[in-house]
C-alpha cells in the first residue's frame, strides 16, 4: 500500500504553486480521480448540505438515539445562547451546539456525514459552519475549507488512522478537531503554514484520549466529545491566527499518535471493556439496553 | 486501500456508526446482489461485536436494509424491518460464533424469489468498508471497490485461460485474480476484480463457457 503525502509535502507543494490547502488537494484529487475540480466541488457541496440539513434536524431536538441516551442537548445550548446567558462566548456555543446537533442525530439513525468517521460527524460542521458565518466566507471558500480538512485526514488516514478501533478517540474526534483546525484557519484567511500550526495544536490537546463507549454504542461519550473537540479546534484556530506555532510539527504529532494508538490496550479501543465503559452507570446502561445476549 | 477525499469526507450515511451501520447496509447490500435476485428468505448470523452490540446500532436493520437492496444513506434504513415484512420477506437473526474472524462480521443465508440460495460470509472492516470473505463453501476476499466478475465453474484445465482471453478481447484489465475451490477437479470459484465493467457480449460468453455455471458481474459499491 503506497503512502500518501505527509503534511510536509503537501505545505511545500502549496508554497511552490501559491495555493491554498484546499486549493491544492482539489488540484491533487482532480488528477488523482480523473476528473474536474468542478465536479469535485459539485460532490462535496453534496456533502455540505447533509452538514447543513443535519445541523437543522439536531437542533430540534426531537431525535433520540436508539437506547434513548442521548438527544435534546443541542437544543438545551442552543436555547441558552439565544437567551444571550452563554458564559463561553456566543460563537463557541454556536460552534458546540451545532456539534452536537449534528452528532445527535447520527445516534439516532439520522442522515450525516462520516467526517472523517460517524462517530466524530458533528466536529467539522460546528467549527466550519459557524467560522464561515463569522468571517462571512462564501460556500466557494466553505468547499475549500472542506477539502482542506479532507486532504489533512488522508495524510492522518494514510500514516497513522482515524478508526477507535485501531487508534482509540485520539484517532476520530482527534482527528476531526484537527482537521476542522486547519480548514478553519484557511476560512479565516491564513496562509497553509499557519493551517498545519492549527491541525498540530488541536491534535496535540487530544492525543491519549481512549475509546470507551459505553454499551459499544456510539452515543456516550462521544456526543459531547464532539462539542468539546469543536471547541479545542476553535481555540486552536484562534492561536494559530494570532501567530501561535506549535513546536512540533504536524507529520510529528500524527506519528505520536500513532505510537499511542498502537500501545493503547485492546479494552480502550471501542470494545467497550474499559475506561467509561466499565462504570457502574455503564453497566447498568448495557444490561437494561441490551439485553440481546441471552436470546 | 484507495482513500480520496470523499472516504474521509463522507460517505453521507445513516448513523450511527460507520462499521455497525453503514458497513452493515453494505454487507447485506452485496450479499443481495451475489444472490442476483431479490431475497424471499434471510438467516442472519451475528458474529462478535455485531452479535452483542446489533440492537443499539440498528446492525440489524442496517443488514435487512443492504438485503432490500437500499445504499447507506437510505432515509428507511430505521424502518427496514417493517418494509421487509411488507415485502414478504422473512428474516431471523441468530448469535453465532463464526470462528476466527473480524469481530464485526455477519454470515448471511439467503434463498430468493427464483429459486436461487447462497451463503454470503462478510465483516465490516471500518469505515463502512467491508470484505465478503466466503461465498457458500468458497473462502474468497471481496471489497467491493472494483468492478467484479464472479464465476462458478469446473475446476479444469484452460478455464481461467478463456476466461481471461474474452476479458482481453473486451479491453477489460484485470487489476487482481482469485480462484479458490473444493479439491482438485470439483467445482472452483473465480474472482475477478478488473479496472472496466464486465457487460455485454463478454459476460454473455463468459456465462456460456461449457465448464461455467454461473457468470455474475458486480459494479463497485457506492
Ligand atoms: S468514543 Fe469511540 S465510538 Fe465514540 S466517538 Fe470516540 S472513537 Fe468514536
Amino acid at each position: 500500500m503506497a503512502k500518501g503525502p505527509t503534511v510536509k509535502e503537501l505545505l511545500a507543494q502549496a508554497g511552490e504553486l501559491g495555493l491554498s490547502l484546499g486549493r491544492l488537494v482539489l488540484r491533487l484529487q482532480a488528477e488523482e480521480l480523473e476528473t474536474t475540480e468542478q465536479a469535485l466541488r459539485l460532490k462535496m457541496l453534496e456533502n455540505l448540505q447533509v452538514m447543513r440539513q443535519a445541523v437543522v434536524e439536531g437542533m430540534t431536538g426531537t431525535r433520540r438515539s436508539m437506547s434513548g441516551l442521548v438527544g435534546g442537548d443541542a437544543k438545551l445550548l442552543e436555547e441558552r445562547r439565544l437567551a444571550g446567558k452563554s458564559l463561553s462566548g456566543d460563537v463557541l456555543a454556536r460552534t458546540a451546539a451545532r456539534a452536537l446537533a449534528v452528532a445527535e442525530v447520527n445516534a439516532g439513525m439520522g442522515k450525516i456525514v462520516a467526517a472523517p468517521t460517524a462517530g466524530s460527524c458533528g466536529v467539522l460542521p460546528g467549527v466550519l459552519l459557524t467560522l464561515a458565518e463569522e468571517t462571512g466566507a462564501r460556500d466557494e471558500l466553505l468547499l475549500e475549507a472542506l477539502f482542506a480538512a479532507a486532504g489533512i485526514g488522508m495524510v492522518i488516514a494514510s500514516q497513522a488512522s482515524i478508526s477507535g478501533a485501531q487508534g482509540g478517540c485520539q484517532a476520530e474526534c482527534g482527528s476531526a478537531a484537527c482537521m476542522a483546525a486547519a480548514a478553519g484557519v484557511e476560512l479565516a484567511g491564513g496562509d497553509p503554514v499557519q493551517a498545519a500550526h492549527a491541525g498540530a495544536m488541536a491534535l496535540k490537546t487530544m492525543l491519549g484520549l481512549v475509546c470507551d463507549p459505553v454499551a459499544g454504542l456510539v452515543e456516550v461519550p462521544c456526543v459531547k466529545r464532539n462539542a468539546a473537540a469543536a471547541a479545542n479546534a476553535l481555540l486552536a484556530v484562534d492561536m494559530a491566527m494570532a501567530g501561535i506555532k506549535s513546536n512540533i510539527p504536524l507529520d510529528e504529532v500524527i506519528w505520536a499518535m500513532d505510537q499511542i494508538g498502537s500501545a493503547m490496550p485492546c479494552s480502550l479501543k471501542e470494545t467497550a471493556q474499559g475506561g467509561l465503559a466499565l462504570t457502574p452507570t455503564a453497566l447498568q446502561v448495557r444490561e437494561g439496553f441490551l439485553g440481546n445476549r441471552e436470546r | 486501500m484507495p482513500v480520496s477525499a470523499f472516504d474521509i469526507i463522507g460517505p453521507v450515511m445513516i448513523g450511527p456508526s460507520s462499521s455497525h451501520t453503514a458497513g452493515a447496509v453494505r454487507l447485506g447490500l452485496m450479499a443481495r446482489t451475489i444472490l442476483n435476485q431479490e431475497p424471499m428468505e434471510a438467516i442472519i448470523h451475528l458474529h462478535g461485536s455485531f452479535a452483542e452490540t446489533y440492537r443499539g446500532h440498528g446492525t440489524n436493520l442496517a443488514l435487512v436494509a443492504g438485503l432490500l437492496g437500499m445504499g447507506t444513506d437510505d432515509e428507511r434504513i430505521p424502518r427496514a424491518l417493517d418494509l421487509a415484512r411488507e415485502r414478504n420477506m422473512q428474516v431471523e437473526f441468530v448469535t453465532a460464533d463464526l470462528g476466527d474472524v473480524h469481530p464485526n462480521s455477519a454470515m448471511l443465508e439467503l434463498k430468493g424469489r427464483e429459486g436461487l440460495s447462497v451463503r454470503v460470509m462478510g465483516s465490516s472492516v471500518g469505515g463502512g468498508r467491508i470484505l465478503v470473505t466466503r461465498i457458500d463453501d468458497f473462502p474468497v476476499e471481496l471489497g467491493g471497490d472494483y468492478h467484479t466478475l464472479i464465476v462458478v465453474h469446473q475446476d479444469q484445465p484452460g478455464v481461467v485461460a478463456q476466461m481471461t482471453t474474452l476479458l482481453a478481447a473486451a479491453q477489460v484489465n484485470i487489476a487482481q485474480m482469485r480462484l479458490s475451490r473444493q479439491k482438485k477437479g470439483a467445482e472452483a470459484l473465480t474472482i475477478l476484480e478488473t479496472d472496466q465493467p464486465v457487460e455485454g457480449a463478454a459476460l454473455d460468453l463468459i456465462g456460456r463457457l461449457r465448464a461455467v455455471s454461473r457468470a455474475l458481474a458486480v459494479k463497485p459499491m457506492a
